[in-house]
């Protein structure tokens, strides 16, 4: 059998930590209760578990743990505070949405929703950097402005917004703010008792909890409301009914209880292998960093190799499993919307590929990805025409094509 | 993505990667498709006073069927008369890799390298005799 490729996609999802997998077991076969029974110790047991669980994800982020509301993922937590939001304020406030380009499309999506049911809505484009310009969000506030969602850590290329000034000036101008900080948790500090943020969306699979399981922060002080997209038994004060997945709900506590106690150390050690990588990986020519490297995460590191083709660049590097900037499954092949709102060429998004780095991740990993993507761009450019003209010094963007 | 290990052969050993010299009278040179297509094939063919191609290289821009439809096609080209090369069919391409439906414009591609090879040459040749 062929050896499994080395795992570089933790931005797409983590393995469950085995800290968090034993933890979970006992709630599936032994703690089985209903946490909503009243009558019984099996409900008590549940009930204490999930409430334990609760106070560590408030504790990861500086929140109370009456704030957080359980989901099934960060995209039902996206949907909940966009579209409860909305439709809760939207009389008093009015029906203007503020979102950015480059957001997950758990969001773009919710606030196109938005749009058909008679909102309207701005989506800023971030600078080159990935970065959005407060200047420009300002100028994006109208009167009539009820949500602005911007999030904390972007998925593909990892750089992190300016919540806090732009949490600011939503807070100035009476507009709810949601996040998404899906890919924040143990990467980033948050601490929502001092961040001017209303909502805050959060995921278990990306901090090494099991799929499946989420929350929403939902702020007391102001005193946030939203209108239910689920309906049933009034779970969670009635904004997401649905019995609760104890065992789920467990693991997402666990895991973010280890990200808490272990987030300093491991960050440390992931920007070293990080900048590692990037070392290795600027000593072949022709290579871009997209997004901004500063106001980044250490964990991901998005490249662009030129005059490579992104399908067989996927091809190539087979010995490791990572994310490409383009979808190439279809037949008509499309950049990444993240990478074309940076102002990349098609080309360059076609050519990107995402490295994310986390727990169990080694130096040997690294320095195999190094060897492995210098010899393939390497013989992918001896095959390119247009490395071929771009080493005779022909300017490529110059030269007319026949498109087909 | 599954590809055939057809594909997969000529991807992982592509035949006849390189160039010839373009400004030999007896070179023709074919490139087509676009980089924001994702997909740019040179085709170049050596054709002997006979008319029969001697030599052919290939530089491929695009995915792994790209890469092995332009690789086929050096194979097939070479000891062909040029008329034989421009006969060439894209669909015989795609039956021989085994290329799925949205793999198609891949051999169409190359035939169109073909043709456009092809054309040089014959225009080439047009400049020699009336020299």
């Amino acid at each position: 059998m062929e050896r499994q490729p080395i795992y570089l996609d933790y931005s797409a999802t983590t393995p469950v930590d085995i800290r968090v997998a034993e933890k979970m077991i006992p709630y599936l076969t032994e703690h089985y209760g209903n946490p909503a029974s009243r009558s019984h110790p099996y409900g008590w047991t549940a009930e204490k578990a999930v409430e334990n669980a609760r106070e560590e994800v408030a504790k990861l982020v500086g929140a109370d743990p009456r704030e957080i509301v359980w989901t099934s993922g960060a995209t039902e937590s996206n949907n909940l505070a966009i579209k409860g939001a909305a439709n809760f304020y939207a009389s008093t406030k009015g029906k203007h949405i503020i979102t950015i380009a480059t957001e997950h499309k758990a969001v773009i999506d919710a606030v196109r929703e938005l749009e058909r049911q008679g909102f309207t809505a701005t989506y800023l484009e971030p600078e080159a950097d990935g970065l959005v310009d407060l200047a420009k969000f300002k100028a994006a506030i109208q009167p009539d402005t009820v949500l602005a969602s911007v999030m904390l850590v972007n998925n593909e290329i990892g750089v992190i917004q300016d919540i806090e000034a732009i949490g600011n000036m939503c807070r100035e101008a009476g507009v709810i703010f949601h996040v998404d900080a899906a890919q924040a948790t143990g990467k980033v500090k948050i601490d929502l008792a001092n961040l001017p943020v209303d909502l805050m969306s959060f995921s278990a699979h990306k901090t090494y909890g099991p799929k499946g399981i989420g929350a929403l922060y939902v702020c007391r002080k102001p005193r946030i409301r939203i209108e239910a997209q689920m309906h049933g038994g009034g779970h969670e004060r009635g904004m997401r009914s649905g019995t609760l997945a104890t065992h789920q709900i467990v693991g997402m506590g666990e895991a973010f209880r280890i990200a808490r106690e272990e987030m300093a150390s491991e960050n440390e050690r992931i920007r070293m292998l990080r900048d590692r990588l990037l070392t290795g990986l600027q000593g072949i020519e022709e290579t871009y960093v997209n997004g901004d490297l500063s106001h980044r995460i250490p964990h991901n590191l998005n490249i662009s190799f030129n005059y490579v083709e992104g399908e067989s660049l996927i091809m190539a590097v087979k010995g490791i499993a990572v994310s490409s900037g383009s979808a190439c499954t279809s037949a008509s092949l499309e950049p990444s919307y993240v990478l074309r709102a940076l102002g990349r060429s098609d080309e360059l998004a076609h050519s990107s590929i995402r490295f994310s780095i986390g727990r169990f991740t080694t130096i040997a990993d690294v320095d195999y990805t190094v060897e492995l993507m210098k010899s393939k761009i390497e013989k992918l450019r001896e095959l390119s025409p247009l490395w071929e003209m771009f080493k005779d010094g022909v300017d490529i963007s110059k030269v007319e094509w026949a498109a087909h | 993505m599954a590809y055939s290990d057809k594909v997969l052969d000529h991807y992982e050993n592509p035949r006849n990667v390189g160039s010839l010299d373009k400004n030999d009278p007896n070179v023709g040179t074919g490139m087509v498709g676009a980089p924001a297509c994702g997909d740019v094939m040179k085709l170049m063919i050596k054709v002997n006073d006979a008319g029969i191609i001697e030599d052919a290289k290939f530089k491929t821009y695009g995915c792994g069927s790209a890469i092995a439809s332009s690789s086929l096609v050096t194979e097939w080209l070479k000891g062909k008369t040029v008329d034989e090369a421009y006969a060439i069919k894209n669909s015989a391409i795609a039956e021989e890799l085994a290329l799925p439906p949205v793999k198609i414009h891949c051999s169409v591609l190359a035939e169109d390298a073909i043709k456009a090879a092809v054309a040089d040459i014959k225009a080439k040749q047009l400049t020699k005799a009336t020299a």
